[in-house]
């Protein structure tokens, strides 16, 4: 039996405020980063970011009390301190699994971080991470394959795939940039890729490039003898279009094409990744606008979100930052989202900036991409950090190579088999790679030159989005 | 351009193939680090021009529980023996993740 109807404004903490609460399992819980407007307690402020992304409004209405609000609305359910930082506090919000459909990210995220983020009493608020049951985790597709089933669809095994962008991003012609595809992957790569910003522009509309790199993607098989991709962007102004490009992709036999799924957008994200494994192509994510969202310590979705949506929402590869190159990417951090795209159990672990035990169940991992600023002398360090499941991408670190793409691609592959073949030796890769590679290179005259050209290229900037911590 | 040098197009194997063939030491070292991972290794082999397809002839069955990794290398040389011809490769099946952990040809055939 409800309570009297009484017209006016509650404080939020008196419906939306429970310390008490424990969470359910099938909760979908999430830890907000708030900084309060001044005059705002922390329990208002959470209380107040638990009902604007669920079930509240910033007045009573009548029709509150035609439902059972106590079992559909979010609850605050704990307030914890931000590490070296006074300005922002924690809130962990906990929503019933009723308040979203099912395999909807785009329904999680119209809540999470729809209204609230605008909202007047919060300043700042960033959503630092979710868990999401296992009971909602089943309801979504997920990535069309997965790791094992590429692996064995491209065959290879027992170590990174290696990729190449290629460039410049923009203006080359098809058939130009089919020869560029075609070196690269002659000379030792696995995949080469389309640019994000390559869609279907005047000086290479989309048809022209996906019957050129095909032709590349043929006769590299046939004279390496080894299984070759490029991600072919279906990424386009409509899904339509966008379904167009990949039926056309799958027409030429093409293992795999890309999408970008921020600017592209979470609905046409989950179709295409339906479509691809309906259809039984692989699925590159890229993650054009990510930095917008993620960057700013107190604002936003932190990249563990994101990953742990396009997960849910669908891919086989996914950009993750390289640490090394010339990108943003704390390295504890970074390896707790890739363990997020990767693994089948990811527990708590504050020092990855992980805040809840996340259960994925029997959803296949994608592969981590490494991407950005990234040349050979990195290698070493790129194995060791990103493992076997990733591909490590050089653009202009195969495309710069001073004797072209095939020189530039097989300098890349000596050295990620030698890092590889170290490795299960038991040696220190990361101590010992300008051990490594030099004595590779002594079999290897592109490799020996590309060490030359990029001896000196470092990118040491501090990071700006660091992980919470005393004393930094 | 007198800089500049030509790339060779040559037929490759997969892991391992762009260095120079792997010692019989190195390749023992492959082997222990298979074994230590819990795989189980297994010898294939095939015609050099079918090298190309997803299946290779198996050289007996997968050796389950296999610890000694010269019980191995034996199983390569046997191999090696029967089909001199053939292209033979070395797999760790990882029975967890329903894969192979590591695949890489011991020998080039002609």
């Amino acid at each position: 039996m409800a309570g009297k109807y009484e017209a006016g404004v509650k404080e939020y903490r008196q419906t939306y405020w429970a310390p008490d609460y424990v969470p359910l399992d099938s909760d979908i819980l999430a830890c907000f980063k708030i900084v309060p407007q001044p005059g705002v307690d922390r329990e208002e402020a959470a209380a107040a970011v638990a009902a604007e992304s669920s079930t509240g409004t910033w007045t009573t209405v009548w029709t509150d009390l035609l439902t059972d609000l106590d079992y559909y609305k979010g609850r605050a359910y704990r307030i914890e301190d931000v590490p070296g930082d006074d300005t922002a506090f924690y809130a962990f919000i906990a929503y019933p699994i009723d308040l979203f459909e099912e395999g909807s990210v785009v329904n999680v995220f119209t809540s999470l971080v729809g209204n609230v983020f605008g909202f007047k009493a919060v300043r700042a608020l960033r959503l630092e991470d979710v868990r999401f049951p296992l009971h909602f985790v089943m309801t979504c597709n997920g990535p069309p394959h997965g790791i094992q089933v590429e692996r064995d669809k491209m065959d290879k095994y027992g170590r990174p795939m290696l990729g190449c962008t290629i460039k410049p991003k923009l203006g080359l012609s098809a058939k130009n940039y089919g020869r560029a595809v075609y070196e690269g992957l002659r000379g030792g790569l696995d995949f080469t890729k389309d640019d994000e910003n390559v869609n279907s522009q005047p000086f290479m509309r989309w048809r022209d490039r996906f019957l050129f790199v095909a032709d590349a993607i043929h006769n590299a098989e046939a004279q390496t003898g080894e299984r070759k991709g490029h991600y072919l962007n279906v990424t386009a102004p409509s899904p339509e279009e966008m379904y167009e490009r990949a039926e056309f992709a799958k027409e030429l036999r093409m293992p795999i094409v890309m999408h970008d799924f921020l600017t592209g957008g979470f609905c046409a994200n989950t179709g295409l990744a339906r479509w691809c494994r309906k259809n039984g192509l692989l699925l590159h994510i890229h993650r054009a606008m990510h930095a917008v969202i993620d960057r700013n310590p107190h604002h936003g979705i932190h990249f563990r979100v994101l990953t742990k949506a396009l997960r849910l929402s669908g891919g086989d590869h996914l950009h993750t930052g390289t640490v090394v190159g010339k990108l943003e990417g704390d390295r504890a951090s970074t390896l707790g989202w890739i363990d997020l795209l990767r693994e089948s159990y990811v527990p708590e672990d504050r020092s990855r900036g992980i805040f809840f035990d996340q259960d994925w169940g029997s959803m296949p991992g994608a592969f981590a991409v490494a991407s950005g600023g990234i040349h050979v002398w990195h290698m070493p360090s790129l194995v060791k950090i990103f493992g076997d499941d990733s591909v490590l991408q050089f653009g202009g670190g195969t495309l710069g190579h001073p004797w072209g793409n095939a020189a530039g691609a097989a300098a890349n592959r000596v050295a990620l088999e030698a890092c590889v073949e170290a490795r299960n030796r038991g040696v220190e890769i990361e101590k010992e790679g300008k051990t490594i590679l030099t004595n590779a290179a002594r079999h290897s005259p592109e490799l020996k030159i590309a060490l030359e050209t990029w001896k000196e290229i470092k990118f040491e900037f501090d990071t700006v989005d660091k992980l919470d911590v005393q004393n930094r | 351009m007198a800089d500049v040098q030509d790339y060779k197009q040559a037929r490759r194997y997969e892991t391992f193939s762009y260095l120079p063939p792997l010692s019989a030491e190195q390749t023992r070292a492959q082997i222990q680090y298979m074994i230590a991972q819990g795989w189980n290794p297994a010898v294939e082999h095939v015609e050099p021009d079918r090298a190309f397809t997803y299946y290779w002839y198996m050289w007996k069955l997968p050796m389950f529980g296999e610890r000694n990794a010269d019980v191995v290398l034996a199983e390569v040389e046997a191999c090696r023996r029967e089909y001199p011809n053939h292209s033979i490769r070395l797999i760790g099946y990882d029975n967890y993740t329903q894969s192979q952990g590591l695949s890489f040809v011991v020998h080039r055939g002609s």
